[in-house]
């Protein structure tokens, strides 16, 4: 690799080219991710072209320029957001001295625990999503599911580069062991407890991309407020990506349920088998999901009162998402009201302010969870079902971590007995019998401009282009 | 506020923090620490973090299972929780704990570990740690202690000493000596280790020493079956088939007593004294050893052994202001010479090995405890058999004469047992005459000569078993003189003086635990940069980063 036009074959703004000791850690890799791509990539489609978006820099123009490519043969290139000349620390103990270009000592092992959990995830989702491209909806979904898997890549890429730049030997360890651990493998699990469930059908996939993708958007929020200026930067970059991802689950639901009000209104009924004998799938159902996968992304936020979040603010290594929307950005004697459980009780204390960092991102999580549920109930008022609504489970409902953690409470946030709360659960999240119904549902649709039964045709196509364009070219 | 007085002896029934499973020559015993029932208020035991309350229970645990669960070889010591083994000690425990228990916490906690090896050693079980996630600070130290540690493979579960980087403090109730001294983890290897505290998985914890064996998720339970086969093995000694039941321990407490059956203790707190008076065994309890499990923890030793052991920890705990132990006895030697005979002859017996174990490292509690122990031998006591081994726990021993009353034809007398030869080694390896004697094999053969000999003051006082032999009319006195000028000493130069008299010469893996915890890591938690409120281990868990005094001392 070493007469390599590195530019071409890895667009980057990091100077690649002139960077001899990470072109050689690199160039260790690569062959690695390449195996792995296709080793536990997108099952299928990858001799195909498919119409992909590749970020070559940084800039307006030069972010998402689209083109037919074969998946193995994507460019994945190495971006950081363009640096700020003299920046700050802006919060924690540290405020007002210089950010940090190289990693500091003391934070050498927490930076780099942030930065392999954060990396963990973004192989692990393609992993989970590997076998959906047999069950598409339609081209174009199948070419958003291919969108969302190279740029999950491309940030693995990005973390990996992380790794290899500022980690040392430690850090190409790292890197390889994100490449050895396998989502469901039960030797070698991904990190993070959800990130080892598959991802078997498109609704569960456009609920992960709504609910477990919006998750990795705040982590990145926070990381990109960093203190590690090659940290910050590099998030701030992946975010415009992600942003894609909540977009591709967001429009996802929305034609789920347009596609089932306009069978309700079609039929004039709202019963649940009529509904699914038309082959759309019930509200009742959807909100099942959203129980589901709403409360499993939860736990990614971590304990309310947490140590290693109170230091990852002070030390300046996470700051909130939005640090520039709070006053106080030292937050040393600062008090948080949370609501605890404690000698059987729900009771309002006050926390130190640091110690409750995942509890406060986690609080606007749930304000940006709630944007789309209001979209989603406004387009259910326009067909004229008004006594029909999703919503949001409590937070407190079916968690495995923190406070509330397996306690028997319901969506609604009431505690309920706990046989009660067994006997109802089943009835809160998708049963054998829903999952059976939409596995029925899943059947693949290959034929440009064509689209499933269960979901309605997106309003319009890719970077300008036809609906019924072949963004994947079967021929 | 007065804090509640702390107990250790526990209700098998009543476990808050651990679960036992036997199946044939297993015990597996599965952690899983409630998060909210610390020993003491004011902090949760999160990630199976671990105070005294629940080391108290792993010490009964055991116990048991050694005397109530014979047909056991091997202990595996596992944790339930998932991807997580434990987190060690618990650090908002030690953050808002007075010195005192720290101390006595991290020193229970060794002892426990102490006699995991001990057994191991002794014929006894064998111990596997089977780390089933991540394991950190004293969760290492758990697994340290155990014949083999079995690592979990799965990329993500790591052991870590992380005690220096984290909290300022060391990984000192045994992690760093066992590193080096018991594992021959390389120094400059065990530097790396004890700085990083994200620890180390999988093949470089093997490719270090750190464990001694790892497997991924899906044949871990296969590799702890085939670990427990072969360590089944190499266990001598227990070999029997029904257990005795370790009954309650019958004592009576008020503010100044503490009483059991065969010993009873007045807390004389106005010149802070512990008077132990122990209260031999009579004709009737000598049995053959085809009795023995009949008897079981009724059995005279059994018993005795159970009483000191709680006694100890009792004074430890509870008593932080006595200073001085004087330990007296009354009964026949006779008798006790017959019950340590039983002993000594029987040693192949399992029940007879787990006795002698328990009072081993029962004396042993005694050599490492920070109280000056006094032994007074006045007239109608009876240190013979076994029980002659505390004149050589004790800082001094006296002895009344009686050679201008009457010769000293009625006694007292003493006499040695061959158990103060073998069996009751100390925490250095070497038996309590060896290590007074400094190896003087002449001197110690002529000894064992002396075994179930009585000796008379003037007689032990020459063979240099008794520090000082007062006139019988001198002796109340000599004694109250004696006892008064050790309470005006700095309490803390006797700890420092006693610790450093009590193992000269040779140096073993525990003595060297015992000194640096004492010496190294008690400093350590004193100073401004662990425990100031602006120090390391105070400032755990706030965020905020300690400010250190950067001068080097």
């Amino acid at each position: 690799m070493s007469n390599l036009n590195y530019q071409e074959k890895i667009p980057n703004n990091i100077d690649l080219s002139n960077d001899l000791s990470l072109q050689r850690a690199l160039e260790h890799w690569q062959p690695k991710f390449k195996t792995w791509w296709n080793d536990m990539g997108p099952d299928g489609f990858q001799s195909y072209d498919v119409y992909l978006r590749t970020a070559v820099s940084v800039d307006a123009a030069g972010w998402a320029s689209y083109g037919k490519v074969k998946m193995p043969e994507y460019r994945w290139g190495i971006f950081l957001a363009d640096q700020v000349k003299d920046k700050k620390i802006h919060f924690g103990d540290n405020i007002g001295k210089p950010v940090w270009q190289q990693v500091p000592g003391d934070y050498r092992s927490v930076l780099r625990r942030l930065i392999v959990t954060q990396g963990d995830t973004e192989p692990a989702s393609v992993e989970q999503q590997r076998m959906l491209g047999k069950t598409c909806p339609s081209l174009f979904d199948l070419r958003n599911l291919f969108q969302v898997n190279v740029e999950e890549g491309r940030h693995l890429w990005a973390m990996v580069y992380l790794l290899h730049a500022y980690f040392g030997r430690d850090g190409r360890e790292e890197a390889e062991s994100l490449l050895e651990r396998n989502s469901g493998d039960q030797d070698n699990p991904r990190i993070l407890g959800t990130f080892n469930e598959p991802i078997s059908d498109w609704v569960s996939f456009f609920m992960f991309t709504y609910f477990t993708d919006r998750d990795g958007k705040y982590q990145l929020k926070s990381l990109a407020e960093s203190s590690f200026d090659p940290l910050a930067r590099t998030c701030q970059f992946m975010l415009t990506e992600e942003a894609h991802h909540m977009q591709v689950g967001e429009s996802g639901v929305t034609r789920m349920i347009e596609r089932t009000l306009e069978k309700m209104k079609e039929l004039k009924t709202d019963s649940i088998d009529n509904i699914r004998n038309a082959g759309a799938i019930d509200l009742v159902t959807i909100q099942k999901y959203i129980n589901f996968w709403f409360s499993s992304s939860l736990d990614l936020f971590g304990s309310e009162i947490s140590t290693n979040a109170a230091t990852a603010f002070a030390n300046g290594l996470k700051g909130r998402p939005d640090e520039f929307r709070y006053n106080d950005h030292s937050e040393k004697n600062t008090l948080f009201d949370i609501e605890a459980f404690e000698n059987g009780k729900i009771i309002n204390k006050k926390v130190p302010m640091r110690n409750a960092m995942n509890e406060i991102t986690r609080q606007a999580y749930v304000d940006d969870c709630n944007i789309g549920i209001k979209r989603w109930n406004r387009l259910i008022k326009k067909y004229g079902y008004e006594e029909y609504s999703l919503a949001l489970p409590s937070t407190k409902f079916r968690r495995n971590i923190g406070i509330w953690a397996n306690l028997p409470i319901s969506p609604k946030g009431e505690f309920i007995n706990k046989e009660l709360y067994n006997k109802k659960l089943a009835s809160w999240l998708p049963s054998e019998n829903d999952k059976k119904f939409i596995s029925s549902l899943m059947i693949q649709e290959l034929n440009p401009g064509k689209t499933a039964s269960w979901i309605a045709k997106p309003r319009r196509g890719i970077n300008n282009q036809e609906i019924d364009f072949d963004y994947v070219d079967l021929n | 506020m007065k804090n509640e007085m702390v107990t250790f002896d526990r209700d098998p029934n009543s476990y808050k923090h651990w679960e036992l499973l036997i199946e044939n020559n297993r015990a597996t015993i599965f952690l899983d620490v409630a998060e909210k029932e610390g020993i003491r208020p004011g902090y949760e035991l999160k990630l199976n973090s671990y105070d005294l309350g629940v080391d108290i229970e792993l010490y009964d645990i055991i116990q048991r299972i050694r005397f109530e669960q014979p047909q056991v070889k091997v202990v595996v010591i596992t944790s339930k929780q998932e991807k997580n083994f434990s987190a060690g000690a618990n650090i908002y425990m030690l953050g808002m704990s007075e010195h005192s228990w720290k101390v006595n916490f991290c020193k229970f906690t060794n002892e426990t570990r102490n006699g995991f090896e001990d057994s191991s050693n002794s014929g006894s079980l064998k111990f596997i740690a089977a780390v089933n996630g991540i394991c950190a600070g004293g969760g290492y130290e758990v697994a340290l202690a155990c014949d083999e540690i079995l690592l979990i493979d799965d990329r993500s579960s790591t052991v870590s000493l992380p005690e220096v980087p984290l909290l300022g403090v060391l990984p000192g109730t045994g992690g760093l000596t066992r590193l080096t001294d018991k594992r021959k983890v390389r120094k400059d290897l065990a530097d790396i280790f004890c700085t990083n505290a994200d620890g180390v998985r999988g093949k470089k914890a093997l490719d270090w020493n750190l464990v001694d064996h790892i497997a991924p998720p899906s044949k871990f339970d296969s590799l702890i079956d085939e670990r427990v086969s072969f360590l089944e093995n190499k266990v001598k000694l227990r070999n029997g088939s029904i257990g005795i039941t370790l009954n309650n321990i019958r004592r009576t407490i008020t503010e100044e007593k503490i009483n059991y059956e065969t010993i009873s203790c007045i807390l004389n707190k106005e010149i802070r004294v512990a008077e132990i008076r122990i209260h031999g065994p009579k004709e009737n309890e000598i049995i053959t050893i085809n009795k023995l499990e009949e008897k079981g923890s009724e059995f005279w030793v059994l018993k005795f052994v159970r009483e000191l052991d709680d006694l100890i920890l009792m004074l430890r705990a509870n008593e932080l202001e006595t200073g001085v132990l004087t330990i007296r006895s009354e009964g026949s030697s006779t008798v006790l010479q017959k019950l340590t005979n039983l002993l000594d002859e029987n040693k192949d017996n399992w029940l007879v090995n787990e006795i002698i174990g328990f009072m081993r490292r029962t004396f042993s509690r005694l050599d490492v405890s920070s109280r000056t122990i006094f032994t007074i031998v006045d007239n109608n006591s009876c240190f013979a058999g076994f029980l002659s081994e505390l004149l050589f726990c004790a800082d001094r021993t006296y002895m009344i004469n009686n050679a201008l009353l009457n010769e000293n034809k009625s006694g007292p007398f003493i006499s040695l047992s061959k158990l103060n030869f073998k069996s009751l080694e100390m925490v250095n390896g070497q038996t309590r005459l060896q290590t007074r004697f400094n190896n003087d094999d002449i001197k110690l053969s002529k000894l064992h000569d002396l075994c179930d000999k009585n000796l008379n003051a003037e007689e032990a006082f020459d063979h240099e078993l008794i520090t000082v032999i007062p006139d019988d009319l001198d002796w109340n006195d000599e004694i109250r003189l004696s006892i008064e000028e050790r309470a005006s000493f700095s309490p803390d130069a006797l700890t420092g003086l006693e610790a450093n008299l009590r193992f000269p010469g040779k140096e073993s893996c525990e003595t060297k635990i015992f000194g640096r915890l004492s010496a190294w890591q008690n400093w350590i938690f004193n100073r401004p940069n662990a425990s100031s409120d602006e120090g390391a281990l105070k400032l755990f868990g706030s965020g905020s980063k300690a400010k250190f005094d950067n001068k080097r001392v």
